[in-house]
């Protein structure tokens, strides 16, 4: 699935979207940002409180608890500072 | 009813918006625009230029998700909303609402209810430049309270007249 990442959640990991195939026992957003964070200094630096990230399934709102089967984009960004 | 939504990196004209909303439709009688602005310093910190990032696609749909919820809420006859994205200078435009409707108390609404929601929800994000370097905007919880009192609004409620 296609990954994406904004803002300073972006810049930390160093780069704003990658393909990536969790293995099938990540079931949910949490379980996948607790994966992400073991990818790496940058992804563990990106993901360290991960309860102020917000999350994306394909192009909506997502929770913790939100199952990622079938998602074809998954976004990572800070709460939303627009308007 | 009449919905527009653009993001753009350009800058908008609020006038012709809302007149270009509004042209020969007399169903309409009240107009709200809300235009919010780069502010030239935050806390007493000067700022020299904002640069917003968007999540294009979500963004329009956020937006759009929200225009529907208002919809649902108030007897609208039209809304337009424009955010910019990009690199801004104290003083350019950011983002505009436009709400038409027979009566003001609708337009009012709308028009707050949409620009609540848009800072709460719609995939954007600023970073200030300072003279120590950039920074990322932190959400503000008065932005989620301001949010949040809609949640208490009852849906549909009687048209004002």
């Amino acid at each position: 699935m296609k990954v994406l990442y904004f803002a300073w959640v972006r810049e930390r990991v160093g780069k704003a979207d990658e393909m990536l195939e969790p293995p099938t026992e990540i079931r949910t957003v949490a379980e996948f940002m607790r994966w992400l964070s073991g990818r790496g200094e940058e992804y563990a630096h990106a993901f360290e409180n991960g309860q102020v990230i917000r999350v994306a399934i394909d192009k909506t709102h997502a929770k913790p608890d939100a199952l990622i089967a079938g998602a074809r984009e998954i976004a990572f960004f800070p709460p939303m500072t627009g308007g | 009813m009449t919905t527009t939504i653009r993001l753009q990196q350009e800058d908008f004209d609020a006038a012709a918006e809302a007149t270009a909303l509004t042209r020969g439709r007399t169903s309409i009688g009240a107009v709200v625009t809300f235009t919010g602005i780069c502010r030239g310093g935050e806390r007493g910190e000067s700022v020299a230029a904002m640069t917003l990032e968007h999540y294009p696609g979500m963004a329009e749909a956020e937006i759009a998700r929200h225009v529907e919820e208002a919809k649902g809420r108030w007897p609208l006859l039209g809304v337009t909303v424009i955010h910019r994205y990009g690199r801004l200078v104290p003083g350019d435009n950011i983002v505009l609402v436009v709400t038409a409707a027979a009566h003001r108390g609708e337009a009012f609404a709308a028009a707050e209810f949409l620009i609540d929601y848009l800072k709460t929800s719609a995939p954007f994000w600023k970073q200030e430049e300072r003279s120590d370097g950039k920074t990322w905007v932190d959400a503000k919880s008065t932005d989620d309270a301001a949010a949040a009192r809609w949640s208490r609004v009852p849906r549909k409620p009687e048209a004002a007249e």
